[in-house]
């Protein structure tokens, strides 16, 4: 019973917060003339030239403030030993470390290949790593805004650098602040003091890391970056001390990931459409939470034939305050919504349950990141609508645009590359001493490794099998030029395909277009999703995470 | 050109507001309104030295205390970490059955509870299940020369369901029941 109570609280909750949380950001991203007029004059004051862009000089602009927020990150870690707000002394990094994580955090994904506590000073954290998780979740904010304009029939995109400060001051801001005090009011450590050195019961000397934790953990959760301020991120007890910022911070994972379809529906004036969006997205979600919790609560395999009582599941890798469903709940959410933080060790999830992860990460669309998911599902919309048009007939449309070979050929290849990123990458590292010289065990387990390995970078998610040796050079380079093509194709080829849109007349919708706002739209969209997306993978699951599931005495 | 500088422009507003900004507001509340959470919820003892924190395991092995669940790190808590093991690797089985030895056996009578052999996430969970603390009772009785009921009124009265009626089980905190117990019974003897 457990169980059910707590994900109806959160998922339940979270959708119904969702839906004024999509209200505001229409409001904040997207003003009608003559509201909001005063922050869009500051935001042009600031941002300078600040015209209407077209969808090429959007692109442009956003490309180039990414290269940007690269280049002052990589330049905070790299000189850190040199810089203030290091009560504890962290030394240099090593240079591929601080490639990858540049790149790791501009793009919205935080794989670490470091433990925070142990090589960041607090200047690298605040400066260099939370600033990039608020500027790399206005980005995917910034850019599904511009995307539904377009789609939307404007003339116009709108204004990068106006809208990613909308995203940032007028949306991430005050939600942060609201969920940080919460989580100050919870317990979290908040604070720029250095390490504390206890004297323990018994006469050993711990060193207890801490730090400016609550506002890292806040803006981490809400705009899916996932990075955590301590290396075992949220199972860190100062990261999460008890049931309840737990909760709160799995409501912050789901939140604005919904809050994007909503917002969507609304600048595209189609509430009802993305209310099946939503439906579909919801559907999923909700299979692979009901998977990886019924999994989850067998017991740990290496135990059966021990004297152990394992009431509640398998245990290891888990935190006693968080509740059982912890594990498996967050699991999913962080994986379907490309966050990347964890609740409990993936790698010791029992196989079948690290499928469900995995899942999440190959579809990537599932809610999604901030901003990102919505334009992935976007995608899959594209490709939806031309098979049913093709299977009824008729010219494949999508709100009165023509959906042609040109959109089509498009949307194939972000979601073709997406594969080819994830499996390419896992038969390179899985083939050579590469990989196999890295993984915990040579089988089916250190195959899911690599293969989560890869899944994550490529869906910019973050989260890892943390028994990989991912530390070392080739994985550093491999998984940072993953991470950037990962992040930047799938904004790219969907600019390009409402750029195409936008350039051809838009018909009127007639009853014979294909309708968006049915179940019947619903179904084929989940299909789409599950053929294109998911069996595309079958292969690869069944090399690891089956495999090791049927290996199992 | 224009966008680089423009860019650049918007890069120092965020970084003004978004983490300067927001860093000094969440950082002045939480030292004005809940200094010692935010701090590290440290504990001190009456001679003000720090002995460690609420929320961080630390290793307990003389047998007047509860101990606490195995950690990946060795409670290292400037360098936390879980084990990572696959669950049916067999290291795990290893693992457990040191722990079971140390912890005196068990059997299929009296089974011990899962919580005490698996490691934590992060390697410094704080908490042990009640079952995990009723298990550990009465070694500690015996060690402190009381009856078992006597450590066990103490151990249920600092039991709580962490999550309220959100979960079923109950956790006990390992430091505080240590200190609980120094505090109403006698300090036990040093062990050297």
């Amino acid at each position: 019973m457990d169980h059910v109570s707590v994900i109806l609280f959160i998922v339940g909750g979270t959708a119904l917060l969702s839906l004024p949380l999509g209200a505001y950001m229409k409001w904040a991203m997207d003003p009608a003339p003559g509201q909001a007029d005063r922050w869009t004059g500051l935001f042009q004051t600031i941002g300078g030239a600040s015209a209407d862009q077209d969808w090429k000089r959007y692109l442009v602009t956003l490309l180039v403030f990414n290269v940007i927020m690269f280049t002052v990150t990589f330049a905070i870690l790299a000189l850190q030993q040199w810089l203030p707000l290091n009560p504890d002394a962290r030394g240099a990094l090593d240079p591929t470390l601080v490639f990858n994580t540049a790149a790791s955090f501009t793009t919205n994904t935080n794989l670490q290949h470091y433990s925070g506590e142990v090589s960041m000073s607090y200047l690298s954290q605040l400066a260099g790593l939370m600033w990039l998780q608020f500027v790399s979740a206005a980005t995917g904010i910034a850019a599904l805004a511009a995307l539904a304009r377009g789609i939307a029939g404007r003339p116009a995109l709108g204004n990068f650098l106006v809208d990613v400060q909308r995203a940032s001051f007028l949306v991430l801001l005050p939600v942060a602040v609201v969920v940080a005090l919460l989580m100050v009011l919870g317990g979290m450590p908040m604070t720029l003091q250095g390490s504390a050195v206890a004297t323990t019961l018994e006469g050993a000397m711990q060193t207890i890391a801490r730090g400016p934790v609550a506002a890292f953990l806040t803006i981490k959760q809400l705009g899916t970056n996932g990075g955590g301020f301590f290396g075992p991120n949220a199972t860190h007890p100062l990261e999460n001390p008890t049931f309840w910022t737990n909760a709160l911070a799995m409501v912050a994972i789901l939140l604005i990931p919904m809050a994007c379809v909503w917002m969507f529906g609304r600048i595209v004036g189609r509430t009802k459409h993305a209310a099946v969006i939503f439906a579909v997205m919801a559907v999923f979600i909700l299979v692979k939470i009901t998977g990886s919790v019924a999994f989850e609560s067998a017991p740990t395999p290496a135990f059966a034939e021990l004297p152990v009582s394992e009431d509640t599941g398998n245990l290891e890798g888990k935190e006693l305050r968080l509740g059982a469903t912890t594990g498996p709940l967050w699991a999913v959410l962080t994986t379907s919504t490309s966050n990347g933080s964890v609740g409990a060790m993936h790698d010791s999830l029992n196989p079948l349950t690290g499928l469900m992860p995995m899942a999440g990460m190959w579809l990537n669309a599932t809610f999604g990141g901030v901003g990102v998911g919505m334009i992935n599902m976007f995608l899959y919309i594209v490709v939806a609508v031309f098979v049913a048009g093709m299977m009824v007939g008729r010219t494949p449309e999508y709100l009165g645009h023509k959906i042609e070979a040109k959109e089509v050929r498009f949307a194939v290849l972000a979601l073709f590359a997406h594969a080819v990123l994830i499996l390419g990458g896992t038969a390179l590292f899985a083939a050579t001493a590469l990989g196999q010289a890295t993984v915990q065990d040579p089988g089916a387990h250190g195959f899911s490794e690599i293969l989560y390995e890869f899944s994550s970078a490529a869906a910019n998610n973050g989260s890892g099998f943390e028994g990989l040796g991912d530390g070392s050079g080739p994985w550093n380079i491999a998984t940072g030029i993953v991470m950037l093509l990962g992040r930047y194709l799938p904004i790219i080829l969907p600019f390009a395909i409402v750029g195409s849109l936008m350039a051809k007349r838009r018909a009127t919708e007639s009853a014979g277009t294909l309708g968006v706002e049915d179940a019947t739209f619903g179904t084929m969209l989940g299909l789409t999703v599950v053929i294109f997306g998911a069996l595309t993978f079958l292969p690869a699951a069944a090399l690891g995470p089956l495999a090791e599931h049927f290996s199992l005495p | 050109m224009s966008d680089f500088i423009s860019g650049l422009r918007v890069a120092a507003a965020t970084m003004a507001i978004c983490v300067a900004g927001y860093t000094a507001l969440i950082l002045g509340f939480a030292q004005a309104v809940t200094p010692a959470t935010a701090n590290g919820s440290l504990v001190t003892n009456e001679d003000g030295e720090i002995v460690g924190s609420r929320l961080i395991a630390q290793a307990f092995t003389s047998p007047e205390y509860f101990w606490p669940r195995p950690s990946a790190v060795d409670y290292d808590a400037a360098g936390a970490g879980g084990s990572n093991l696959s669950p049916a690797n067999p290291e795990l089985a290893e693992r457990a059955e040191a722990l079971i030895a140390s912890h005196g056996g068990a059997t299929e009578e009296r089974p011990i509870p899962a919580d005490l052999v698996t490691a934590s996430g992060a390697g410094l969970d704080p908490h042990i299940s009640l079952e995990g603390a009723l298990f550990q009772a009465p070694r500690v009785a015996e060690a402190r020369g009381v009856a078992p009921s006597v450590v066990t009124a103490v151990i249920r009265d600092m039991a709580y369901a962490p999550g309220a009626f959100f979960t079923e089980g109950r956790i006990v905190n390992v430091l505080e029941l240590n200190l609980a117990l120094d505090a109403e019974l006698a300090a036990p003897a040093v062990t050297e």
